[in-house]
């Protein structure tokens, strides 16, 4: 029989309300730990099946998701989702071909050449790591000195960290925008307030809903168009009553967003995913 | 259901619906477990946040 296959590595609230959300639709689904299983030429689910990739790891979660498709498994988001949005500089580029507004940024490949990137773009800069989540290891600098101190740092965290991605600091108030987006539809969005700059629910961010109107959907609808994917987390920022597109997120934490919103995510997110099994 | 912490030897409550890979926080010292089984149920520190673990 056709089943839904949640894949984890760790059992988040939102795995089990995506389960509790299949259940209520009668859609066959199933947990499934992929910790500890090796993959060779032998799928472990049948080509009947949709798979909601959910890995906590994103570099898991890809790998996971390239070989099951490369065995005809329908997976959700595809890889090349979660290649474009697991990598910041990824995602910017991509944004910046459609023309769509977000936060200055720029790249580099060494210290020195990191702080002449900041200093085009002018203090105070953000430095985050390519791949990251939680506002893990952002980094607001303020001055040439503390450029210094966060460059020499971060180059000797190994490789990932010697591709400096800068971004210019946006002053936004005292929140950003988390929306929602299934099978291209923006669904609903919340405020996160804080006191602090990194507003991440995660790290203590305060949600309430954000009435969509029209030009916040037409901005989420062209990501869609840009990234792709039945499922995107998008954050915005706005400034000047100009919005800018800060981050997509392809493994979207929602457990924050469903009391303040009313939207049931859970519910349509599965309802998505399971319209795309094969026929 | 219970289990005991790897750590700290308390009791901890398992969910009814408990499932492998949940993650549980031992009431008595805060060590955040992870549920590795669930026949017989087995429980071990719940391993770190890696580099590139979210969304």
């Amino acid at each position: 029989m056709p089943t839904l296959r949640i894949l984890f590595t760790r059992l988040r609230a939102e795995e089990k309300l995506l389960r509790e959300a299949a259940e209520k639709q009668n859609i066959p689904c199933e947990l499934q730990n992929v910790s500890n299983i090796w993959y060779g030429s032998r799928p472990f689910c049948d080509k009947g099946d949709v798979v909601l990739a959910r890995c906590i790891s994103h570099n898991q979660n890809e790998a996971v998701a390239q070989i099951l498709e490369s065995q005809g498994i329908k997976v959700v988001n595809s890889s090349s989702v979660m290649a474009l949005c697991g990598n910041k500089l990824s995602t910017s580029i991509a944004l910046a071909s459609a023309g769509i507004d977000q936060p200055e940024f720029r790249t580099a490949f060494t210290p020195e050449a990191a702080i002449e990137a900041l200093e085009d773009l002018g203090y105070p800069a953000v430095c985050k790591p390519v791949s990251g989540s939680w506002g893990r290891l952002l980094a607001k600098i303020n001055d040439r000195e503390s450029a210094e101190a966060v460059f020499e740092h971060k180059s000797m965290l190994g490789p990932m960290h010697n591709t400096f991605y800068i971004q210019e600091y946006i002053e936004k108030g005292d929140y950003d925008v988390r929306a929602f987006i299934v099978d291209g539809e923006p669904i609903c969005a919340i405020t996160r307030k804080s006191n602090h700059w990194i507003t991440n629910t995660a790290r203590g961010g305060i949600a309430s809903n954000l009435h969509l109107d029209d030009e916040v959907k037409s901005l989420l609808r062209s990501v869609h168009q840009t990234i792709g994917g039945e499922f995107l987390a998008v954050d915005l920022f706005k400034r000047d009553d100009r919005w800018l597109v800060n981050e997509v997120n392809d493994g979207g934490e929602f457990r924050n967003s469903i009391e303040p919103t009313g939207t049931d995510i859970p519910a349509a997110v599965v309802k998505a995913v399971w319209e795309k099994r094969p026929a | 259901m219970t289990a005991t912490c790897t750590i700290c030897e308390a009791k901890v409550d398992l969910p009814n619906d408990c499932c492998e890979g949940e993650l549980l926080v031992c009431g008595d010292c805060g060590t955040e477990l992870e549920v590795i089984a669930l026949d017989p149920i087995t429980i071990e520190e719940a391993p770190q946040v890696q580099e590139d673990w979210g969304e």
